[in-house]
């Protein structure tokens, strides 16, 4: 018993301060990319070297869709003229699909809240994750939420064992055909009303297995989401801010 | 000559022509004689098409002497007889041989889906992922638990069932596959835009693992000259993903004894260890850091600096936090002489990694089949004797020890030669018709690539081997006579990854 009292005191006091405090994540993070100026219609190097599509001509430039991006930056120095950015925003979730896609005019993610999301989940949230397909690096970074560095359950928001129990899911990955109905099978044992959360570029788009004829490529083919959290994975502050937006606490 | 042992060193490839080919009688008594006698064993096993017909490739390692021995065979009439009771250690490689290709294996003791998927040439799934016959036991008292795919905590999918006798388990079958995505498959047609990012997420707590096993394969088929400071920062990166790996897993292993404060301090360490990564990378699991002919981020005299400054103060309190499991009663009695593999289990299935090591056996690539900068320092393997849950814990306790003293030398070394850039090679040419392998000690264990080029040089064939893929079968055998309820502490003292295995 002495021994771990000591240690609690050895180790401290470890919980962020977030909300309140913005968290300080690596000087080479990247969040939300910077479109700048227009580019020659010719030019398709960062259309090519991008591994998941993300990236699309739109109007004398670019849009990049962050449902699919995977962050990797490999477009950045190939720009020849100089046109993209990765910003350390890390505020990246949205409550719909389209505002995910950022063009030159686009400088943060849009947010529209919720009304009846709010009034039933605001101070409780319950979840159940489903990894359906995804490489664990996701379900690893919700799990840290548990940790006492972002300490879930102080917003009253945690996983729970049973999907019974759970207001809704949460889905990592590109749901795999061999996933499919049991991702299917838990949301119908989730009591109404429910709601549905993509977290990851998999569970969003297919992410890097779009191509492949295993996958599904994401969720919204087959069930209505409420939440996308884009990422690959997402940074816990990414989530966990997509989280708190959504029940509007931030 | 059956065998050729035209790869000598890790990484290694050759032109096909030059793999020897044999009858199928002289190839499988060469295994089974190089196995049964001469301490040679199986790092892979595969089906591939070469010269227009279906071959079997076989290639074996010998841990001691460093030697990687080849060979192959012209399947006839799509079948082979299995070897499977006389080499156990393939047993695995058989049913995903049978399944892939729709090979028909003659008298394997029991030929199951593996992981579910469709066939590689006829695109057909046969069964329903999980819709198999389970290994049962009847008798009055005895009783089935199934578990999954969807778990209780926030973990990947996969299937157990428990034949129980009372709070004894008989027999623990598992059935995975809920992750496939279809990589191997993926990956043909290759190297494109897309391969090394795919590579970072065939397990995504690997990423470094896997990821440098598939570079330096290229790099040694391309011809591709790496920086020794690359080198260096590869190894840095490798290390940290061990730490960060292992001490999450000890958080977890004291979670489930119901011992919080180490799995609190080891849940936020663990957390602490990954952004020393993103310090380098951007990226917490290292996404990005390795790429073809160097690493993706440098680091230099500062950086280097600052991480060896963070690292002691994280080493004194990881190594404060991990103590304090270790000195409780109430942890101990939990974890000792419980989930006991035997030493004999290892050798005979063909374990690997951290399941090997805390059963004595020195099963570690780093020093077995030395890559990159391992080739110019000496590692001695930490082991552990017990073979049971506690070993295990041991184990990953002491390789966080060795991983921190390597990563202070690397940093030492870094800023020593703090000159030479990393470099990236954006096109790479593969050799045509030619194969080649590459292995690496990823956190848990060996991992094993192998690549096979077609006519234009590009990948006909990517064979990737997760050490989770021979070390599911461990956790089954730790399970037999056990406590159903140790059965999640047996889990994690494995803590074996299904997307690796599902792939």
């Amino acid at each position: 018993m002495f021994f771990v009292l000591l240690e609690r005191l050895r180790q401290g006091y470890n919980t962020s301060k977030y909300p309140k405090i913005e968290p300080i994540l690596s000087p080479r993070f990247s969040g939300v990319p910077k479109i700048t100026g227009s580019c020659d219609l010719t030019c398709k190097a960062c259309i090519d070297v991008c591994p998941t599509e993300a990236i699309a001509k739109k109007e004398q430039s670019i849009a990049i869709d962050l449902g699919k991006c995977i962050f990797c930056d490999q477009c950045v120095p190939l720009c020849t003229h100089n046109n993209i950015q990765f910003t350390h925003e890390y505020r990246l979730a949205s409550h719909q699909r389209s505002t995910l896609l950022v063009t030159k005019e686009v400088e943060k993610i849009g947010f529209q809240l919720n009304q009846q999301i709010q009034k039933l989940f605001k101070r409780s949230l319950q979840l159940r994750l489903v990894s359906a397909g995804g490489c664990n690096a996701c379900e690893a970074d919700l799990n840290v939420l548990g940790t006492p560095v972002y300490d879930l359950n102080r917003f009253g928001i945690s996983f729970t064992a049973s999907p019974r129990h759970a207001d809704g899911i949460i889905i990592t990955g590109p749901v795999t055909l061999n996933m499919k109905q049991a991702l299917m099978d838990t949301y119908d044992a989730l009591p109404s009303p429910k709601i549905v959360i993509a977290s990851g570029t998999c569970a969003i788009s297919g992410g890097l297995f779009q191509k492949s004829d295993e996958v599904c490529n994401g969720v919204d083919s087959l069930l209505p989401v409420d939440l996308y959290i884009p990422g690959c994975p997402p940074h816990p502050y990414t989530a966990l801010n997509g989280l708190l937006q959504f029940l509007g606490r931030v | 000559m059956s065998y050729s042992t035209l790869f000598t060193c890790n990484p290694s490839w050759g032109k096909i022509e030059d793999i020897p080919s044999s009858t199928e009688e002289l190839f499988w008594s060469n295994i089974v004689e190089n196995v049964t006698n001469h301490n040679f064993r199986v790092l892979s096993l595969f089906a591939t098409p070469m010269n227009n017909a279906l071959h079997l490739v076989c290639i074996l390692g010998n841990d001691t002497t460093s030697l990687l021995k080849i060979s192959r065979f012209e399947l006839i009439n799509n079948t082979f007889q299995s070897h499977a009771s006389i080499i156990p250690q393939i047993h695995l490689f058989e049913r995903e041989i049978a399944e892939q290709f729709g090979v028909t294996v003659h008298d394997h003791p029991w030929l199951k889906p593996v992981r579910f998927e469709q066939d590689f040439s006829l695109h057909v799934k046969k069964n329903a992922c999980g819709d198999l016959n389970y290994f049962q036991v009847s008798g009055e008292d005895v009783h089935e638990v199934a578990v999954g795919p969807v778990h209780a905590g926030v973990i990947e999918p996969g299937h157990f069932r428990f034949q129980c006798y009372g709070e004894n388990v008989v027999n623990l079958e598992i059935s995975l596959g809920y992750q496939h995505r279809g990589i191997e498959r993926m990956l043909q047609g290759g190297p494109s835009p897309q391969t090394l990012s795919q590579m970072e997420v065939l397990a995504g707590d690997t990423t470094i693992g896997h990821s440098l096993a598939y570079v330096q394969l290229v790099e040694a088929m391309a011809g591709i000259h790496v920086s020794q400071k690359s080198e260096l920062i590869r190894i840095v990166l490798l290390e940290l993903e061990r730490i960060a790996n292992h001490v999450g897993d000890i958080g977890a292993l004291s979670g489930d004894t119901g011992f919080l404060p180490t799995a609190s301090y080891c849940g936020k360490l663990r957390g602490d260890f990954l952004n020393l990564t993103a310090s380098i990378t951007g990226n917490r699991f290292g996404r990005g850091g390795i790429i073809v002919g160097g690493v993706g981020y440098d680091i230099d005299f500062n950086l280097a600096a600052t991480i060896a400054k963070q690292l002691k103060v994280l080493q004194s309190k990881t190594l404060s936090a991990i103590d304090l499991f270790f000195r409780s009663t109430s942890v101990l009695e939990r974890v000792e002489n419980i989930g006991k593999i035997t030493k004999e289990d290892v050798i005979t299935y063909g374990f690997v990694g951290i399941a090997a090591k805390a059963c004595a056996i020195a099963r570690d690539t780093r020093k077995n089949y030395p890559f990159g900068y391992y080739n110019a320092i000496s590692y001695d393997i930490p082991l552990e004797a017990s073979c049971d849950i506690f070993a295990r814990a041991m184990m990953r306790r002491a390789e966080i020890v060795s991983s921190l003293e390597l990563i202070h030398n690397m940093l030492r070394s870094i800023q020593e030669i703090a000159i030479q850039k990393p470099t990236r090679v954006n096109d790479v040419v593969l050799p045509s018709n030619a194969l080649g392998i590459s292995l690496t000690e990823g956190w848990r264990g060996e991992i094993v690539h192998v690549a096979q080029t077609d006519e234009h040089g590009k990948l006909v064939r990517y064979k990737i081997t997760d050490p989770s893929f021979h070390n599911w079968t461990a956790l089954s055998l730790a399970m037999r006579e056990g406590q159903i309820s140790d059965f999640p502490l047996c889990n994690k003292s494995f803590n074996l990854s299904y997307c690796g295995f599902d792939l």
